[in-house]
């Protein structure tokens, strides 16, 4: 059984819910670690292990308040692993005046190979 | 301790909100930037204008934590650099200055005028391209933090280059941000 992943955010990093047995994945918050790499490391190794053994349908929410640029590339590494995983899709939630969100969401949909949905809080 | 007052005036003359010297630090960004919103927040600042300048200083304040070059540690700490913040009427201009080597600067001079360079559309492309193709480095950026800025700001980056001796230079860089959507 693999085991859940709960993260209580900071003010520097999100708060991350990997949860196969409820059907939850989550990324919300705020991410600006000084080591994004470092950061995300457990949550990409999780992924890999989930892969393989995926629900039939994961949807992966993204509610992110504010990102660095190193968890951006971080960000698409994650989205890059769920291409691979099979009924994967994202909803990527943006504040409803934060075109900068909403246009960060878009270019990442246009990296990827996987389905998007907006929404706004 | 007339340099108290003169401190003062030049702070006040600049529209200057904070000014932070010293070492940086991830603990210090972290301060830096809830000073910076509380200070917003107490004027009702606009949500997105907040959410534009705090996005730059992060982006700011960890390029020299990464970046700056310690040159003289005993007297100024690691990583000693200037970060400034000014409010306007009508913009909110960031400001930074760290102490780089010299045999980088032409390599940060070219990368700049480049960015530059690009109208909105060129640095989308940029920031795409560099997304999907390059690494995080060592030192752990991802090498976006600066077309990220200009994006942001929708405006041109300032810069200068001020050598201080055949081993290190000062570099200063500034941002702009628009309080007034429209003129966007």
């Amino acid at each position: 059984m693999l085991e859940a992943i709960y993260l209580d955010g900071t003010e520097d990093t999100p708060k991350i819910i990997l949860d196969k047995s409820n059907n939850m994945f989550e990324i919300s918050g705020r991410s600006l670690p000084e080591d994004a790499a470092e950061f995300y490391e457990p949550i990409l190794s999780w992924l890999e292990k989930y892969e393989g053994q995926e629900n039939p349908k994961t949807n992966f929410m993204f509610k992110l308040e504010y990102f660095n640029t190193a968890s951006s590339k971080l960000i698409l590494d994650i989205l890059s692993k769920l291409e691979t995983i099979e009924g994967a899709s994202v909803t990527w939630y943006y504040h409803e005046d934060d075109e900068d969100m909403e246009e960060a969401g878009e270019e990442f949909s246009e990296l990827v190979d996987i389905p998007f949905d907006f929404k706004t809080y | 301790m007339k340099y108290i007052y003169d401190l003062h005036k030049a702070m006040l003359n600049q529209n200057l909100i904070l000014v932070y010297e010293g070492e940086f630090t991830q603990e210090i960004t972290k301060s830096v930037l809830a000073m910076a919103e509380r200070n917003m927040d107490s004027f009702g600042e606009e949500a997105a204008v907040k959410r534009k300048v705090f996005n730059i200083m992060v982006e700011c304040l960890q390029n020299i934590t990464k970046h700056a070059f310690s040159y003289d540690d005993d007297s100024y700490g690691k990583n000693s650099a200037i970060f400034m913040i000014g409010k306007h009427q009508d913009e909110y201009v960031i400001t930074s200055g760290n102490a780089m080597l010299n045999e980088e600067v032409n390599g940060l001079s070219r990368k700049l005028e480049e960015i530059n360079d690009l109208d909105k559309e060129g640095l989308k492309e940029r920031y795409k391209f560099i997304i999907k193709n390059g690494k995080i480095s060592d030192k752990g950026g991802a090498g976006l933090g600066l077309i990220d800025m200009a994006r942001k700001s929708g405006n041109k980056l300032g810069y200068d280059f001020e050598r201080v001796n055949d081993k290190i230079t000062f570099f200063s860089l500034k941002t702009t941000i628009s309080r007034n959507k429209e003129s966007e």
